[in-house]
């Protein structure tokens, strides 16, 4: 870990997700899982984040606990400096609707809604006013491509463009953080390409952070830093610099 | 609204405005149409059955109040206490045999608006998990638990009210139907106005009311999901 930081250099970067030792463990039957085993994780603000791992690494588990969606059985998990363990409903819902900004890997549009009121829901239970709200909602989907589509539901719109509003609506409240889970999971190569390029846009364009679940190699170029995780553990912290080589040598196959 | 809580630093409270609870309830409504008629249709018959009974028993009543004796001889052929004898005084036989008759009908209603609660819970038990997704992915944008309950409570709540709405119009117009069919015009002649608006407005309060008790137990089972829930991929 703190060799990985020392290659970094990069001077006085702040920390927008932090984990301490932290471990999770899920009781099932007589058998306990240790899905984490202690995972210390500095996320910087601004950065592109990947975290990479095999199904039942506790790649997900991680996740969720980064994105305080889950609280860990032991460590600390701290967002923008506060310790979720430490938070009630109240403060937690607050910090989903303000801090964070959830991408599925299945879009997760409400059906009934058109793609501009998926985009401010979130506004909504924010406290914006109604003009406001439209407002802002109409520049995210002209910002993620899809400004003429805003009165379609989501039915009506390919899985790229559903998650394109999916992008918007994460960003609705400008987040410090958008969590997305296996975004390019459930679109073909070009869309998923798409996808990956529009967050890497955001990221750059409004120096949001990106944290990423991933199984896709394409997300690999994009990412400042790509955590692997095997067994419960960071395997490794890949810099972007260092991937450069093994994405070609990927793609060359 | 007056959402309670704190706030934290830099920020506003988590609202979720009536008006626009209403909107997406509303509209939930009409995009699961098919389905919300089903669930209605239970709340429908179980409305038209009491107002029917009531309407019916309201029309007899006012009938028997005229104690007309061409009135009075149709309700016998029909096989009701008239309840009043030469003397025009009713008898203690018929006054008991028309309230066990009461009492009856009493059962029987209760019997059917029991069933209508346990079929609305049902109804929107389902609904709560056919959308474990959509909910997750509410919290995930910061819906507080009692934005998940307003909802679900909202939408049943109107759902009840159209329901019962309909049901007290097939419900009289059945009753008035037939009792058309057996006493003609002395229907319309005696037509007990007051006491059937009446009957009705009970009826909009109790269908409504029971459609918003049906819908507690799965509301409350819907706040309560984790967030985590809109993550996963299946289903």
């Amino acid at each position: 870990m703190s060799e990985e930081r020392g290659q970094n250099g990069q001077e006085e970067q702040r920390t927008v997700v932090r984990t301490q030792e932290v471990k999770k463990a899920y009781q099932m039957g007589e058998i306990t899982v240790n899905a984490l085993r202690g995972v210390d994780l500095e996320v910087y603000l601004g950065e592109y984040m990947s975290i990479m791992g095999p199904s039942g690494s506790g790649k997900s588990t991680l996740f969720n606990m980064v994105g305080g969606l889950d609280k860990p059985t032991e460590g600390k998990v701290y967002i923008d400096e506060v310790d979720v363990a430490q938070l009630d409903a109240y403060e937690l819902a607050w910090l989903r609707c303000r801090k964070i900004g959830y991408i599925f890997q299945s879009f997760n549009l409400i059906p009934v809604m058109t793609a501009l009121e998926n985009v401010t829901l979130p506004m909504v239970f924010a406290g914006l006013t109604s003009d406001e709200s439209r407002d802002k909602g109409m520049d995210l989907l002209a910002k993620v491509g899809l400004g003429d589509r805003h009165s379609h539901k989501p039915f009506e719109l390919s899985g790229g463009q559903q998650q394109r509003v999916a992008v918007a609506r994460a960003l609705a409240n400008d987040p410090a953080v958008i969590l997305a889970d296996e975004p390019t999971g459930n679109l073909d190569l070009r869309t998923g390409t798409e996808i990956i390029d529009l967050l890497k846009d955001m990221n750059q364009s409004s120096g949001v952070t990106v944290i990423s679940a991933t199984h896709d190699h394409k997300m690999l170029s994009v990412s400042d830093r790509v955590v692997w995780i095997a067994d419960g553990r960071i395997d490794n912290i890949a810099l972007r610099e260092d991937l450069e080589i093994e994405v070609t040598q990927v793609e060359g196959e | 609204m007056p959402e309670q809580g704190m706030q934290l630093a830099g920020g506003r409270d988590i609202v979720l405005p009536f008006s626009k609870a209403v909107e997406i309830s509303l509209r939930s409504l009409k995009i699961r149409f098919g389905r919300s008629l089903i669930t209605t249709s239970g709340v429908i018959l179980a409305i038209a059955f009491l107002m029917s009974v009531w309407s019916n028993n309201a029309i007899i009543g006012s009938l028997r109040d005229e104690n007309k004796s061409e009135i009075n001889l149709m309700l016998q052929q029909n096989g009701i206490e008239t309840g009043v004898n030469e003397s025009g005084e009713a008898s203690e036989e018929s006054r008991a045999r028309i309230r066990e008759e009461e009492s009856k009908q009493a059962w029987l209603i209760s019997l059917s608006l029991l069933v209508c609660v346990v079929g609305i819970a049902n109804a929107m038990l389902m609904s709560v998990t056919e959308r474990f997704r959509e909910i997750g992915t509410m919290k995930c944008l910061g819906a507080l638990d009692s934005f998940i309950v307003k909802l679900f409570l909202l939408e049943s709540t109107c759902q009840g009210f159209a329901g019962t709405s309909v049901g007290i119009l097939i419900g009289l117009s059945l009753t008035m139907g037939l009792a058309l069919m057996d006493y003609g015009d002395y229907v319309f002649k005696y037509f007990p106005l007051a006491p059937i608006g009446e009957s009705a407005l009970y009826a909009l309060a109790i269908g409504t009311l029971l459609s918003l008790i049906g819908a507690m137990l799965p509301a409350y089972r819907a706040a309560k999901m984790e967030p985590v829930e809109a993550m996963r991929a299946d289903t």
